[in-house]
């Protein structure tokens, strides 16, 4: 049976529903988004990570109109959208706040965009009953919302901007506000909802975790820019620089000068008295030239002999053991002092575990395990 | 624990012996049944009867109700408007200068005020009467409900407004539909505020008023200086009631609102 991948980036027939082209913003002298070029597509689910500051929120306002861009293009769905209004625009966002109106109910909160339209009564309720539905929040519908909960208050935003259907929702940290339970609970409501409606979902989100459960595509940015926009597994197997590779999940960084062997191997040299390291490159590297090798710790193999064959091992001692209950990851020093952690799962019960504090114990991985990368 | 010393009672009833023995002499002699102001000779509301026969401070009563009224409608509208902008427009060229501006009648001696727009109204040939007065209080009055509706204002989460355009609505939908309702009791307290100060100016009044039109204030001003009759502390005396229920009226709205929504919030934690 083959199954249909959606994949629509990797199409160069398939029009992007937004487009920006060399868009810039600038706040005054300060640069907020840098001249960045991206295409979204129809139905993805597409998240924005990046740290506080770095532009996600005027990204998002750029698009919902709130800002206009100081130079560059933005479309939708190919037609220039930079002088169209915010309520002239097929979007709608859920803001980082909720921005509920205080002095509506629910279902007064819902159903406004709807009566702003001029949807006639009948089918104005219809929708709004069934937005009700899609959130489960019927129960409320006659509440104010400093009445309901933080959660259901969350509800009620994403609700209120999908009810009018829009071609593009807009999502702030929508998540913010809540406790991991409910943050994960929501998370695939989200997706759910998502794939239901068929509607195109940006979302923005600090919480790396997050954007990798929910998103088709992740944009990670820094200070105006984006540095990659890929597949969340792409982002985590293959990141295209130190910065992505540390900004995703937990990682070992090596800095060392790079010598090239045959064949996409290039040996590294990094450390006095330590052996040198191998890994298959993805991109050529100068002789000499500074390098960097990116190891996730499950990569890593702990053990107590010297391992046979294996393409890289160091020797070190355990510095530190943080025991996360299905994983243990192992903080291991080098004798050059450089801490390298490795990672294994827990499969026996915790007094039986192999290895303690101060053990010597040899780390191993292949030479495909990492990745090189030149920034 | 919390028992006053006698300091903190002393200092207290000296204060509220200040503020109030005044008008607790005035509400009093109001009842007196003699004619003379300062000799006691029995409770009566015989004045109250007769203010209610004197024609010429019924017209006076019936000209301050309308200038209140309609001044502080339109000090009203024009505050709310510069309040808005002010707060809103975020930061334009001159910013500082305007608002600056704006509360500076505040501080304005109100005899400046009042010669200011007496010379104005000669200079634009206006007739002094109600209009005048009218167009006086709104412009001294203005610059009160302005500092009200900021301060509401600067708390008011933007993105509200935000939400109400990104839903379809234009400019002047957000505001009629959004702002307006939420910020609702701020401009009602801006107009109470702007009200109550139209209903007891005297200079501003005396200076842009006419022959055809005298307010409470000028009618009770010029009555005194022939001598103080029972006959106005019985009217001062009305006017004390009117103030009071208003202001007790306006505290306890205020006062349940902020129980019924901190009540609200606990009922909402608790179904988290
Ligand atoms: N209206 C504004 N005026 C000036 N600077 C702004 C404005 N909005 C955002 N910025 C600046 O732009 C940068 C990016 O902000 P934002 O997009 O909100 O970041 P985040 O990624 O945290 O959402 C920040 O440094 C912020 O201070
Ligand atoms: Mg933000």
């Amino acid at each position: 049976m083959a199954v249909k991948v959606f994949a629509p980036w990797d199409n160069p027939d398939e029009k992007p529903l937004i487009r920006f082209e060399n868009v810039t913003k600038k706040f005054g002298d300060f640069v907020a988004i840098d001249n960045l070029t991206l295409d979204i597509f129809e139905r993805e689910f597409f998240a924005l990570l990046g740290p506080s500051g770095c532009g996600k929120t005027t990204m998002m306002r750029l698009l919902a109109g709130f800002e206009a861009p100081t130079s560059g293009k933005i479309e939708l769905g190919g037609q220039n959208i930079v002088p169209v209004p915010p309520n002239k625009r097929a979007v709608n966002m859920m803001f980082q706040s909720y921005a509920l109106f205080p002095h509506l109910t629910v279902w007064e909160n819902i159903a406004f965009g709807l009566k702003r339209e001029g949807m006639e009564k009948d089918k104005l309720n219809a929708r709004v009953e069934q937005m009700l539905k899609l959130t489960r929040l019927e129960r409320f519908a006659k509440r104010k919302p400093h009445q309901i909960s933080g959660g259901q208050r969350q509800r009620v935003a994403l609700a209120r901007s999908l009810a009018k259907a829009p071609k593009l929702l807009l999502l702030d940290e929508p998540l913010g506000a809540l406790d991991k339970k409910l943050r994960e609970a929501t998370q695939f409501e989200l997706m759910d909802i998502q794939e239901k409606t068929g509607t195109t979902f940006v979302i923005v989100t600090h919480d790396q975790e997050e954007a990798m459960t929910v998103a088709s595509r992740v944009a990670v940015m820094d200070e105006g820019q984006i540095i990659q926009v890929a597949t969340p597994d792409r982002i985590y197997e293959t990141p295209n620089s130190v910065y992505v590779a540390d900004f995703i999940g937990d990682v070992n960084i090596v800095e060392g000068k790079a010598a090239p062997l045959e064949e996409n191997q290039v040996r590294i040299d990094w450390a006095e008295g330590q052996p040198p390291l191998v890994c298959t490159a993805t991109q050529p590297f100068d002789p000499g030239q500074t390098c960097y090798l990116a190891i996730r710790p499950e990569k890593v193999m702990i053990t107590a002999e010297r391992p046979e064959g294996a393409d890289n091992a160091v020797q070190g001692k355990i510095h530190d053991i943080a025991y996360l209950g299905n994983i243990s990851t192992y903080h291991v020093q080098l004798s050059n002092g450089t801490i390298i952690k490795a990672q294994s799962a827990n499969t026996r019960r915790i007094a039986r575990r192999s290895f303690t504090w101060e053990d010597p114990v040899w780390l191993s991985w292949t030479a495909t395990a990492g990745v090189l990368l030149a920034r | 624990m919390n028992r006053l010393s006698w300091f903190n009672a002393v200092s207290l009833t000296l204060g509220f012996a200040f503020l109030y023995i005044p008008m607790i002499i005035l509400v009093t002699y109001s009842f007196n049944e003699s004619k003379l102001v300062t000799v006691w000779a029995g409770f009566s509301t015989k004045w109250y009867g007769e203010l209610m026969g004197n024609e010429a401070f019924l017209s006076a009563a019936w000209t301050t109700l309308k200038v209140a009224v309609a001044s502080s409608t339109m000090a009203t509208v024009l505050g709310t408007m510069a309040a808005y902008i002010l707060v809103r427009a975020g930061r334009f060229p001159g910013r500082t200068l305007f608002s600056g501006m704006i509360y500076a009648p505040l501080v304005m001696p109100e005899v400046i005020t009042g010669l200011s727009l007496l010379l104005l109204f000669i200079g634009v040939g206006l007739d002094r009467g109600v209009t005048t007065i009218v167009l006086a209080h709104t412009t001294f009055t203005m610059c009160y409900v302005s500092v009200v509706v900021s301060s509401r204002l600067a708390t008011f989460d933007q993105s509200l407004e935000e939400a109400a355009l990104d839903l379809g609505c234009s400019r002047a939908e957000a505001f009629r539909l959004v702002t307006l309702p939420i910020i609702a009791p701020a401009v009602i307290s801006g107009w109470l505020l702007a009200f109550t100060l139209s209903l007891d100016d005297l200079v501003i009044a005396s200076f842009t008023t006419g022959p055809s039109a005298t307010t409470l204030p000028i009618k009770i001003f010029s009555a005194v200086r022939l001598g103080v009759s029972p006959e106005i502390n019985a009217l001062s005396t009305i006017m004390i009631g009117i103030v009071t229920v208003g202001v007790i009226t306006a505290s306890l709205i205020t006062k349940q609102n902020m129980v019924r929504q901190r009540r609200d919030e606990q009922a909402a934690a608790r179904t988290q």
